[in-house]
């Protein structure tokens, strides 16, 4: 059964630096437990917004970092220590892959 | 549908062990993984290994899929066996499975639970958060833009049947977005239970590749190609920006991988990002004899060495 349904032009919210996310919606966002994204804050993955460890607020650009790791957590089945050393590996290579390409004429 | 050889992909023979199986698996991930790979069928390379895995990483389907039998190839034209039970139970579901395996997967191992929300009627629960991707032009970054956006959602009835819901929400992409933000629709995911209220819908941006400009965050790059008596006596251009064509100052003396910036051209905001125009000196190829003179001349004229840092 497929039933279509058009609606208005919606408009969303950016999630950039200057929007915050609370930890409640970082983990419906994620289908996840608190557990696992204050794990991450452990790690150093995620930082919370200084000064607001309880409740925990998160920049909107969280969110992505959340997906990511979460992403090679799963499909790489690292560990999180595991997680945070790839992910500072992979931000490396992006920015030297940028460089090079901007020398590579 | 064609058969799929999960073997093959994997590159391991059908009697490896699983933790031969595991090592294939992580080898191949890493290599292909989106987030580390930019090769262009990354993604979709992943996929089939993902769903290779997912079947031979897990003993109860890999003896399913050896029972179809070794004779089959990669690519074939499939069809499950008529007594095949599609139905086989799983001890472990597929939760954290791709929502987008093939079709031979699915046609062998069924839907697998992936993404439902299975929670039983007179419970209040808020509806989950669903997430899409959608590309755009990089232009749209710059002016805004709107996108219809088709959504497909697993749907359970009364009856406990499974079928696809797909709706069309037209959506403001706002200026100033970036490559990889996400944008959030409140309410527009999931449906909520017992009156609990809907997910949100999170849509996270991407942007075509463009012929012309290299985004890096805010900023844009482009490679300007100028001609060597541009580049050596100054000359004002027309330059194109994803705003439009603005004229630029090539200072004298310029050479090949010079960095010129254009404040505040990259993509809007606050701050907005910049514009970084490198220069690439092109050389008029010699194949008229005027052209050849010149050249010449120029040999004849000059004490130029490019190799004079070289000491030789």
């Amino acid at each position: 059964m497929v039933s279509k349904q058009v609606n208005i032009t919606l408009s969303g919210v950016i999630l950039d630096e200057r929007s915050e996310v609370t930890l409640d919606e970082l983990c419906q966002a994620c289908r996840v437990d608190q557990s696992v994204i204050m794990a991450l804050v452990e790690e150093g993955i995620v930082e919370p917004v200084a000064g607001t460890l309880r409740p925990c607020r998160f920049s909107g650009t969280t969110l992505p970092q959340v997906v990511r790791a979460l992403r090679l957590q799963r499909d790489l089945e690292l560990n999180l220590a595991g997680v945070a050393f790839a992910l500072e590996l992979i931000d490396e290579i992006e920015s030297l892959r940028k460089r090079l390409q901007r020398i590579d004429l | 549908m064609e058969f799929r050889d999960y073997y093959e992909v994997l590159g391991v023979a059908r009697d490896a062990t699983q933790p031969d199986i595991k090592r294939a698996y992580r080898k191949l991930a890493s290599k292909y993984h989106p987030d580390v790979s930019k090769e262009a069928d990354s993604e979709a390379k992943f996929k089939e290994v993902g769903e290779a895995y997912e079947v031979l990483k897990d003993t109860e389907k890999r003896a399913a899929y050896d029972q179809l039998g070794s004779q089959w190839k990669a690519g074939q034209d499939f069809r499950p066996p008529p007594d095949w039970d599609a139905g086989f139970e799983y001890s472990q579901g597929s939760e954290s499975a791709d929502p987008n395996f093939s079709d031979f997967f699915e046609s062998i191992f069924g839907h697998g639970q992936h993404g439902f929300d299975r929670q039983g009627a007179g419970f209040q629960s808020r509806g989950q958060d669903h997430h899409a991707h959608v590309y755009i032009a990089l232009e749209d970054a710059y002016q805004g833009a709107t996108r219809g956006i088709t959504l497909h959602a697993p749907e359970i009835d009364t009856k406990g049947r499974v079928s696809t819901r797909e709706r069309t929400l037209s959506v403001k992409i706002p200026r100033g977005v970036r490559q990889g933000q996400h944008i959030r629709l409140a309410g527009q995911g999931m449906p909520g239970h017992g009156g609990a209220p809907n997910g949100d819908l999170y849509l996270e941006i991407g942007f075509n590749p463009h012929k012309l400009y290299r985004v890096d965050g805010r900023d844009i790059y482009l490679d300007l190609p100028v001609a060597p008596w541009e580049a050596a006596l100054g000359a004002k251009l027309k330059v194109p920006t994803p705003s439009g064509a603005v004229n630029l100052n090539i200072p004298a003396g310029s050479q090949t991988g010079k960095k010129l910036r254009l404040k505040a051209k990259g993509i809007p905001g606050k701050p907005a990002g910049d514009l970084f125009v490198i220069l690439r000196v092109v050389l008029p190829e010699a194949k008229t004899e005027s052209a050849r003179k010149l050249y010449h001349d120029m040999e004849e004229q000059s004490d130029f060495n490019p190799r004079a840092s070289m000491g030789v």
